[in-house]
């Protein structure tokens, strides 16, 4: 038995043990974790086997490549509806390896995780059950090679989000979460769907219809301007499709509330996995964009746009959650811009990263509100250093690896987007970054000081009760602390020649040396790369000196007291008043979106129910009345009396005599 | 004796007749019994169709087919055959039917024998329909349908139920009438140009040769084609003939809104596939933007009403206003996947939207009401309901990997390939309808339980086992037609064929723009008109209530 014919099992694995668990899970009571653990189990130790093997150059040479090592296997024909026809079948070049060694880890961890978080829940079953359809879905997602495939798993996992956002379904505030998550990615998914429309039909246009993604991007490539739908166009369709699932402005505003799902969702769907599949896809068709340079300016500017948008609501929420929502939309925006300047390979490096690292934060936001009994807000914390010490220092590494301090994993990959933005000539790209660099370490140090120093704000009897959280949560922690520390030295060295882009040059190569024909110049640590970098680490390290300042310090040696006073002075300055209540309030988005789709939609929607009623029926019952009194009117007609049926035979025969004489006097 | 020697058609077809003069004729403590076993004993003859439609035989010839004359003075003859779509849509009806019956075990208390009589002689009706090949034979099938579902309606309905039926009949029987009118002149015409002889001038096959050869004239298809379109139309609904259905689904029994919804709206889809197309090529070329138009109408305005709808099944009937109008866009496209996918949405929408009626049904029959805002956590009180319940919503909003996505994800490609535009205009469904699928859901399902849930206390038991027993073949066929849609599509391959060669015959007639501009003109006079009547001062709108919510939040 090769590796090859293992790649099935990592999707039917999850499948069956949702199935399983979907049947009997409630009879399991609380052993319902077994099977969906262990089936991830499984499916993490093909992922890394069959990674292992492509990353290595152990596997074969994908057909019709030169370079590009890997597993493809065709499994059957889901649709033959004439030349429509979709395959379903998996590959596994060297980016759906790093996809795979993120999903299925991530996944593993958190599984375990969830054995704790979600013991005391009534639905803990079903819970293991959403989560292993979940792990199918994504795992169709990166495996699949034809379109509608990735599609069907886009839609299965954004069903999964909907049933794990609303899993506790009781409270309406996640009822509703979970329903405008799934209606905002629908929007992006109606560009999507054309997008794949559009290639179909391209391709048919201009060679042999498919819907391969392989196949049909060269198809298209080589056809150029006679592309029937512009391949500007296709491109930006697909984009949408990845904006709704990454949440990139302007359907943005769905991941901040989808954190009323639990917190190992949080940290699984909603920063880890699901939300990269647009960063995923976008990498993947890679050379479609890479032909249509205007639309991965597009896609850069919504990216940058997103990151410092989110970046500036991060700065003053108070739910721990939310601060890592934004969090997580910012740093998504990062990896959009990076792919719109061209650098593929850094956004998926920061991808692999922030997975690791932010997957880290939310599992251990998780166990801080375990810790303080379901509280979320941050303005009720404080102090908790000392109480849960292996969530802080987890917690603590994973807030200098997003920071972007030397030498944790997050100072590579955003360092790298950065510094291609600034030297492929984006540098709009680049100061913005460089802004939201500084942003994004003063908000995590405002959370980690708000959170873990200074003195505990909430109630005096809760403070006795706070405990660090069981084995079986902490340890998944610490193992997340690990690649947060080290997966940017592994796969980020030696500069501009690094381990990671030689798993992926032959992915991107031909969009970045070809089509794009970026610069390609030696690294230069003492020179302009070196300058670049000491940039980045300098606002970083402002952002965390002055969140420091603002919200206290408690390491060891060096004690800052937060200085609340102080942030209510500095945010009622008159010119930062209206940027502190735009943050605070999200930038009205939400109460935009209200208006123009709740409030204005719902009156068009009323409006048109009128018209159905009053215009559409009127008319049917109108139609009815004048013929029932039409009926009234000649039943006078009927009158009972000789004289007037005489008359009117009279009448009737003179009518008839009179046509006749003159049709037959008038032949033709 | 070979099956194809064997009158199978005629014995699906009348087969429940037989059982209805046998519940007639039964005391009616077996009435319940009876009635299933024979809709039971129907739905296995009819599988044996199938077997003539086994990969290998996929032909566009009609098979099994029966011809008696009839009255040979007009050429009339009875003659039954069936193809790919026909031996679906009969196969569909079969199950639906021993369903509904299963469905209203409980239900109906009152006048159950004549109740049972109406479903068997329905089940006749739409079999016959199905399977008519002579426009006469068709024409008596089409208008026995109304009369077993307007007593349905009328006796076994809900408050408004004579209003809602009387409109109904009389709404269908407008547009069939002018059918009948349209099927005359067709024979008059095939008789004209045969030399006097009658003899094929109601066959459908005889006339589809004929009409494929360019043998009717333009005024002819134009005329004829408007009628028997204007009949379907009213029947499939389209826009604007669609007001008749949402009276009539919330006040007919729920095995009454089954039925209506999943087999009699596809007569109307059946006919324009079977009869309007082929018969009429240049009209059908010629109307097809009209009836692009109106689709995409239909598709968006059906599923933007059902947002604001307070009531269930009138929120569910408006949703098949709306899934209905691809079946309409898909065939008048007249490209491969666009004929695929209409025929799929067709079959898809009737297990689909079938089961949400049913599902309806079990929440009626404990609540005796239907009104959404009432509603609430009904998860925490009903979980297999409510499960089942999501399963069908999410079937409905075209979730892939079931069936409902494969027929609209088609259509869709199938427009694109026309008209990018107008597939643009309708994948605006995919968030329309996620948009009244889940309030419906969230509303209903989740939250709280609401108060008047709490009341009734101890009358809401979860699914009952016949209850389950009605969903579990249509959530079986939803899943492996999602997953298997080859199945369908070869089943149905022969209709597409002969559908899209028929199109291909024909070429669309010269259309004077003045003509569209006078057309469009009136049609928009006759709106602006009948707005300003209708908000004339004095005039005091029947309040309607509009359900807002505030979902951004």
């Amino acid at each position: 038995m090769t590796l090859e014919s293992l790649i099935p099992l990592l999707v039917i694995l999850p499948l069956a043990g949702f199935a399983v668990t979907a049947l009997i899970g409630r009879r399991l009571g609380k052993q319902a974790h077994w099977i969906p653990v262990l089936v991830i189990f499984g499916a993490w130790a093909i992922a890394m086997a069959l990674a292992f093997q492509v990353l290595t150059g152990a596997a074969p040479l994908l057909e019709g490549s030169e370079e590009a090592h890997g597993y493809a296997l065709h499994w059957f024909t889901w649709i033959p509806a004439g030349d429509f026809v979709v395959e379903v079948g998996f590959v596994v070049d060297s980016l759906t390896a790093c996809l795979l060694i993120v999903v299925t880890t991530i996944g593993l961890l958190v599984h375990i995780y969830s054995v704790g978080y979600m013991s005391h829940d009534p639905g803990y079953w079903r819970f293991f059950a959403y989560l292993n359809l979940f792990m199918f879905s994504m795992l169709l997602l990166v495996l699949a090679d034809s379109w509608l495939v990735v599609f069907v798993a886009w839609e299965l996992v954004g069903l999964c989000s909907y049933l794990l956002i609303g899993f506790w379904y009781r409270k309406r505030s996640a009822a509703l979460a979970a329903k405008k998550a799934f209606i905002v990615n629908r929007v992006g998914d109606i560009g999507f769907a054309l997008g794949i429309m559009a290639i179909w039909v391209n391709t048919g246009a201009v060679g042999e219809a498919t819907l391969n993604i392989r196949e049909s991007i060269h198809t298209m490539l080589e056809a150029g301007d006679a592309n029937p739908i512009p391949l500007f166009a296709t491109a930006l369709l697909v984009f949408a499709g990845a904006m709704g699932k990454s949440a990139q402005f302007p359907l943005h505003v769905w991941l901040p509330d989808a954190m009323e799902g639990p917190t190992p969702v949080s940290a699984l769907i909603h920063a880890a996995t699901m939300v990269n599949a647009g960063v995923y896809l976008v990498a993947r068709s890679n050379e479609l964009f890479a032909s249509a340079p205007d639309a991965m300016v597009v896609v850069a500017a919504i990216g940058i746009f997103t990151a410092i948008l989110a970046a500036t609501i991060a700065m003053t929420q108070t739910d721990i959650k939310r601060v890592l929502a934004y969090s997580t939309l910012s740093q998504l925006g990062y990896m959009f811009a990076a792919l719109g300047v061209g650098a593929f390979t850094a956004a998926i490096f920061h991808l692999m990263t922030h997975g690791f690292f932010k997957g880290l934060l939310f599992l251990g936001s998780g166990s801080v509100i375990h810790a303080v009994h379901e509280e979320q807000d941050m303005r009720r914390m404080g102090g908790l250093a000392e109480k849960i010490p292996i969530t802080y220092a987890t917690m603590f590494i994973g807030s200098i690896a997003i920071s972007g301090i030397p030498p944790l994993a997050g100072f590579f990959s955003k360092d790298e987007i950065l510094g291609e933005a600034f030297k492929f000539g984006f540098y709009w790209v680049w100061g913005i970054g460089l802004f939201v660099a500084f942003l994004t370490a003063f908000y995590m140090f405002r959370l980690m000081g708000m959170t873990f120093w200074g003195t505990f704000r909430g109630p005096r009897e809760l403070w006795d009760r706070i405990h660090e959280s069981p084995r079986v949560m902490t340890v998944p922690l610490i193992l997340l602390a690990i690649p947060s520390i080290f997966l940017g030295l592994v796969l980020g060295l030696p500069f501009g020649d690094s381990t990671l882009h030689h798993w992926l040059e032959p992915v991107f190569h031909h969009s970045t040396e070809e089509l794009l024909q970026l610069p390609h110049e030696p690294y230069a640590l003492f020179g302009i790369d070196g300058i670049l970098i000491l940039a980045s680490v300098t606002v970083a390290a402002v952002g965390v000196a002055l969140a420091w300042r603002l919200f206290g310090a408690d390491l060891g040696a060096l004690r800052l007291p937060a200085r609340p006073e102080r942030v209510r002075e500095i945010s009622s300055r008159p010119g930062l008043a209206f940027l502190y209540r735009a943050s605070l309030n999200k930038w009205w988005f939400d109460e935009l979106y209200h208006l123009l789709f709740i409030v204005i939609g719902g009156r068009i929607a009323a409006a048109m129910w009128w018209f159905d009623r009053e215009v559409v029926d009127g008319t049917v019952n109108d139609v009815g009345r004048a013929t029932v009194g039409a009926g009234r009117g000649l039943r006078r007609v009927q009158t009972g009396r000789v004289q007037n049926y005489a008359l009117g035979i009279a009448l009737g025969l003179i009518v008839m005599a009179g046509s006749y004489l003159i049709l037959v006097g008038n032949p033709r | 004796m070979t099956l194809a020697a064997f009158p199978i058609l005629s014995l699906v077809t009348f087969l429940p007749l037989v059982g209805a003069l046998v519940v007639a004729i039964l005391p009616s403590t077996l009435t319940r019994q009876v009635a299933l076993g024979f809709a039971l004993a129907t739905w296995v003859v009819s599988l044996f169709l199938l077997i003539g439609y086994l990969p290998g035989r996929l032909g566009t010839q009609f098979l099994y087919v029966e011809v008696y004359d009839w009255i040979p003075a007009f050429g009339i003859q009875y003659k039954l055959g069936v193809d790919g779509l026909s031996a679906a849509l009969v196969v569909l009806t079969t199950t639906l039917t021993w369903i509904s019956i299963l469905a209203s075990w409980n239900p109906i208390q009152t006048r159950i024998k004549e109740y049972m009589i109406s479903f068997l002689v329905l089940e006749v009706g739409m079999i016959g329909v199905f399977l008519a090949l002579d426009m006469f034979l068709f024409y008596i099938f089409w208008e026995i349908v109304l009369v077993p579902m307007y007593l349905i309606i009328g006796i076994w309905g809900g408050a408004n139920r004579i209003y809602a039926t009387i409109k109904f009949v009389l709404y269908t029987l407008v547009g069939s009438l002018l059918m009948l009118v349209a099927i005359l002149a067709t024979a008059f015409a095939y008789q004209a140009a045969n030399g006097g002889s009658w003899a094929g001038a109601f066959d459908f096959e005889t006339l589809r040769t004929f009409a494929g050869g360019g043998g009717f004239s333009s005024a002819l298809q134009v005329g004829a084609f408007l009628a028997f379109f204007l009949a379907f139309a009213i029947k499939v609904p389209m826009f604007p003939f669609h007001t008749w259905l949402p009276d009539a689904h919330t006040e007919a029994p729920t095995a009454g809104s089954v039925i209506l919804a999943a087999i009699m709206l596809k007569l109307g889809a059946y006919g324009l596939i079977r009869f309007a197309v082929p018969l009429f090529p240049d009209a059908a070329l010629t109307f097809a933007p009209v009836v692009i138009v109106l689709s995409l109408i239909a598709i968006i305005y059906g599923a933007i009403v059902a947002l604001v709808q307070p009531d269930l099944k009138r929120l569910v009937a408006f949703s098949s206003v709306s899934h209905m109008g691809f079946v309409t866009l898909g065939l008048f496209v007249f490209t491969e996947q666009g004929v695929q996918g209409a025929i799929l949405q067709m079959i898809n929408h009737g297990l689909i939207t079938g089961g949400l009626f049913l599902l309806v049904g079990v929440i009626y029959e404990r609540t005796h009401d239907r009104t959404i805002a009432k509603m609430g956590g009904l998860a925490a009180r009903m979980p297999v309901w409510a499960a089942v319940f999501g399963f069908f919503v999410f079937a409905s909003g075209g979730l892939p990997g079931l069936s409902g996505f494969v027929g609209e994800f088609l259509t869709l490609v199938g427009t694109f390939d026309v008209s990018p535009l107008a597939a643009t205009v309708a994948a605006f469904v995919m968030v329309l309808a996620a948009g009244y699928l889940l309030y419906m859901y969230g509303r209903i399902v989740f939250g709280e339980v609401s108060e008047f849930i709490a009341s009734l206390g101890d009358h809401l038991a979860d699914m009952t086992p016949i209850e389950i027993l009605t969903l579990v073949p249509l959530a079986t066929l939803i899943v492996v037609f999602g997953l298997q849609p080859r199945l369908l599509l070869d089943l149905v391959q022969g209709t597409v064929r002969e559908t899209l060669g028929a199109a291909a015959t024909g070429t669309p007639l010269p259309v004077e723009p003045n003509v569209v501009l006078i057309a469009v003109g009136i049609v928009v006079l006759a709106v602006i008109a009948r707005i300003a009547f209708a908000l004339r001062p004095g005039r005091s709108e029947p309040a309607g209530t509009v359900a807002a919510e505030g979902g951004a939040h």
